[in-house]
């Protein structure tokens, strides 16, 4: 992340994300950008995989003209190549909610919210993978170079990059499936098995959110949303609830602060994550990285002048970075937030 | 008698080489099987109840219990039990009372239910290493936080929570009243949660002033009979709970027989001595879920709005829409009993038809709250069968937030499920009011062994998460992606929604 909104093309975490082959198995890599369509800033862009260009396409081109008007639409250009099968074909729409629409869904968020949801859930042969303003996630099933050359990573210029290698082990790879995975404005890449994901994907089901891709990730995106954004948590406290203090530390916190992390651990007792990971959320708003309260994924920090790094190895950030001094792992559970200068 | 007698349940025999004489069965046995005839000890076992006394007392393991020594003639539909009853009732012309738990051969679900644990792609979690978080919080809880900036600009809490009950273990001990067991019973299992931070119910007969040093763990049950009640009562208790219905025996009320109502206990219940404590089916200021609510809100008042107040109904058919209507209420928490709980004295045709599985009304309560998107907000209390940490696991992953136990706390002072509790004379000084009886269950003896057990239990519990590569129970709590069912039919996959073993 830049936090002055100085935008890097994706080479940089193109090379880093490639030095750690050896955490995937070439069935999905992902990346996500922020910054990249100013030219559409206030459309909400949304990429979709398309299994077909006849029926799933006409159905979410119907639903969309129904809510508002699509600004404009093309298919997101890609390079075949040999390492990698083209399953889907990725699209993009740059998209505007009409005003009586956002009225009748109470607002614009929850109209592309309830949008994305009831397309991924309710069309065969179209998934919306990406679906916030000014920024757009790339990801297909293959290596972590094959992913970028595919999607022509170096073209587009952001201020955030967050990339991911998966190694899929609880649940398939298929492109659906590869990191990052977003709704609205939130992107997420997991390092990890989330073991408490029936009870966080029960309790984002009973708030409204569908989980219809099949790995433990997407929940991370729908709690960020559901608690960020609709109930309006800060970051640190969207961090706390997830990965909270243990009881025996809240015991001997000072009064004030004892009553708010108790508070917090008892109203948002089902959003509580479990099992090893590390997380790193990005939004427009800036980014935040943590690991689970005992820190059964490693993860690393670096920063400089006006960039963050967050990465599972030192070694990712040295390749953008050779000469990084202010590098070091942050402790468990504990966030690391990058926020704009202002 | 024109009907003749009933072949015997169960024979005691004795070894007459071990035995040396020593009269201890029959000083032990309340039920009269043995007596002394010149220098030899006779049995008649025809009295037995397989209460198992005789042979925990015999210092010779002398004595012998054999099961159904007499076969009927087989008969798939007419089974002995079912000519027996028969029998009795063109004897009797009454309702057939019974103790203890629903006596049915169904299967058990929690058996066809497996846990999961981790390997390889996340690691298990070392329970004796790491921190291992089974702390929970009964009660009503906010759906959402409010925050507010205070004037020096720090984040405070803007949303004031309601009390809860605080749990070290997420066991506790159901309501067995005062009347139904003894004084020494009561007083062992309260030592035992006050000592492991957990809580026990009184029962709807009151609470004996012997109880108040352990108040503070203490769950005041307000039953249809209102027996014991007083705002006294209500005040000394950390909850209140509202007994509408009981697993053992649903749509009907509690059953003290006149023999078990010692001076004591009528004291206590505030009730003549001697006279049968029939509470009535329904409570009669409750014709519906409103007049519910105002109980609810009633009892808050006359407590200052300081205690939980809990509502327990028996698992019957449309359990979860139930369950939903109290969660609307101001009720804080749920309690479900299943149709295999124990009791002291029901009738045996409710005990053994009426009612379902805790397990299949867990999982549609806690999916009918998650529905509403209150599940949270309230508690969900599962009791009825509970005999192991496994069966507590399940329960929890199923969505409980915590357990009751009965029938387990009582073996744990004792008992062996005879299930002659209605009788008054149980020789364990449990389910009896009789003070020679009594004196045989010491309080301090007792509450080691019930905490003993409850320990046990909550150490197994942190394994199975910790295996389960979970460190806290929150995160246990309705999370039935870590069970499968194994030889369960699609049904009731789909009910618990729990995939099949394999899948």
């Amino acid at each position: 992340m830049d936090r002055t909104k100085s935008r890097m093309n994706g080479s940089c975490i193109k090379a880093a994300l490639s030095l750690m082959n050896e955490r995937g198995s070439g069935d999905g890599a992902g990346y996500v950008a922020y910054g990249i369509y100013p030219e559409y800033a206030d459309c909400y862009a949304l990429h979709v995989f398309f299994d077909n260009m006849a029926e799933p396409k006409e159905k979410v081109d119907e639903i969309l003209r129904h809510r508002g008007t699509i600004v404009h639409q093309e298919e997101i250009p890609t390079t075949e190549q040999p390492g990698l099968k083209k399953v889907h074909i990725p699209w993009r729409y740059f998209f505007k909610p009409s005003q009586t629409q956002i009225e009748s869904f109470g607002s614009e968020e929850t109209l592309i919210k309830e949008t994305v949801m009831g397309v991924n859930a309710g069309i065969e042969g179209a998934l919306i993978f990406s679906s916030g303003k000014n920024m757009g996630v790339f990801k297909a099933s293959g290596w972590p170079e094959d992913v970028a050359n595919f999607y022509r990573i170096e073209e587009y210029e952001g201020y955030i990059w967050l990339a991911h290698n998966r190694y899929p082990t609880n649940t398939p790879g298929w492109w659906g499936g590869a990191h990052p995975f977003n709704l609205l404005d939130w992107s997420v890449v997991h390092n990890g098995e989330i073991t408490s994901y029936g009870t966080n994907k029960r309790y984002v089901e009973g708030q409204g959110y569908k989980c219809t891709l099949l790995t433990d990730t997407e929940v991370v995106a729908y709690l960020f949303d559901l608690l960020g954004r609709q109930h309006g948590l800060s970051t640190e406290t969207v961090v706390k609830v997830l990965a909270p203090p243990f009881w025996d530390e809240i015991d001997y916190m000072p009064p004030a602060e004892k009553e708010l992390n108790r508070a917090i651990r008892l109203t948002y007792a089902p959003a509580l994550m479990n099992g090893p990971f590390a997380i790193v959320v990005a939004s427009n708003k800036g980014i935040v990285g943590f690991t689970d309260r005992i820190k059964l994924r490693p993860l690393v920090v670096g920063e400089t002048k006006n960039r963050l790094y967050i990465s599972s190895e030192e070694a990712a950030i040295r390749v953008i970075e050779p000469d990084i001094e202010n590098i070091y792992t942050p402790r468990a559970g504990e966030p690391i937030i990058g926020r704009f200068k202002e | 008698m024109s009907l003749g007698s009933v072949p015997l349940r169960y024979k005691i025999s004795i070894d007459r080489e071990q035995c040396m004489d020593c009269g201890r069965c029959i000083e032990n046995c309340s039920y009269g099987v043995y007596r002394r005839e010149g220098d030899r000890i006779i049995t008649e076992s025809r009295k037995c109840t397989a209460c198992m006394r005789c042979i925990a007392m015999c210092p010779r393991d002398a004595i012998t219990l054999t099961e159904n020594p007499v076969d009927y003639r087989s008969h798939p539909l007419w089974t002995p039990e079912a000519r027996e009853d028969v029998l009795r009732q063109a004897r009797s012309g009454k309702i057939i009372l019974s103790g203890m738990g629903n006596t049915q051969p169904h299967p058990s679900i929690f058996d066809r239910l497996l846990l999961d644990a981790c390997q390889v792609t996340n690691p298990s979690i070392d329970p004796l290493r790491e921190p291992m978080e089974l702390r929970t919080y009964i009660g009503k809880k906010p759906s959402k936080l409010q925050f507010k900036k205070s004037e020096a600009g720090d984040v405070e809490l803007e949303t004031k929570l309601a009390p809860n009950l605080k749990l070290e273990t997420p066991i506790m001990v159901g309501h067995m009243s005062f009347g139904a067991i003894s004084l020494n019973a009561q007083l062992s299992l309260a030592k035992a949660v006050s000592e492991l931070g957990t809580y026990m119910g009184t029962g709807e007969g009151g609470m004996h002033r012997a109880l108040y040093p352990y108040q503070n763990n203490l769950i005041a049950q307000v039953a249809s009979g209102r027996f014991g009640v007083d705002v006294d009562y209500l005040k000394r208790g950390a909850a209140i709970e509202i007994k509408i219905g009981q697993g053992a025996k649903p749509g009907i009320g509690g059953h003290l027989p006149g023999e078990k109502v010692s001076a004591e206990v009528s004291l206590t219940r505030m009730i003549p001595e001697g006279s049968d404590a029939i509470s009535p089916a329904p409570h009669h200021d409750i014709y519906s879920i409103e007049d519910l609510v105002q109980l609810v809100r009633s009892l808050k008042e006359a407590t200052d709005w300081q205690k939980p107040v809990f509502v327990k109904i028996a698992a019957v058919h449309n359990v979860s829409a139930i369950a939903a209507g109290i969660a609307r209420s101001s009720a804080d928490a749920v309690v479900i009993d299943g149709y295999r709980g124990g009791t002291g004295a029901a009738p045996k045709v409710f005990r053994d038809h009426v009612g379902i599985p805790i397990e299949a009304a867990i999982a549609s309560v806690d999916k009918k709250l998650r529905e509403q998107g209150v599940r949270n907000e309230v508690s969900v209390i599962a009791s009825g069968g509970i005999r192991n940490s496994a069966d507590l696991t399940k329960s929890i992953a199923l969505g409980a937030d915590a357990v009751y136990i009965g029938t387990a706390a009582l073996i744990a002072l004792g008992c062996r499920v005879c299930g002659n509790c209605y009788r008054g004379l149980c020789p364990w000084g449990i389910a009896t009011q009789r003070p020679e009886l009594v004196s045989r269950l010491n309080p301090d003896e007792g509450a080691e062994q019930v905490s003993n057990l409850i320990k046990g239990w909550t150490l197994e519990l942190k394994e199975l998460m910790g295996a389960a590569g979970l460190n806290s129970i929150e995160s246990l709590r309705g999370n039935r992606d870590r069970l499968r069912g194994f030889m369960l039919d699609e049904g009731m996959l789909e009910i618990l929604d729990v995939k099949n073993v394999g899948a």
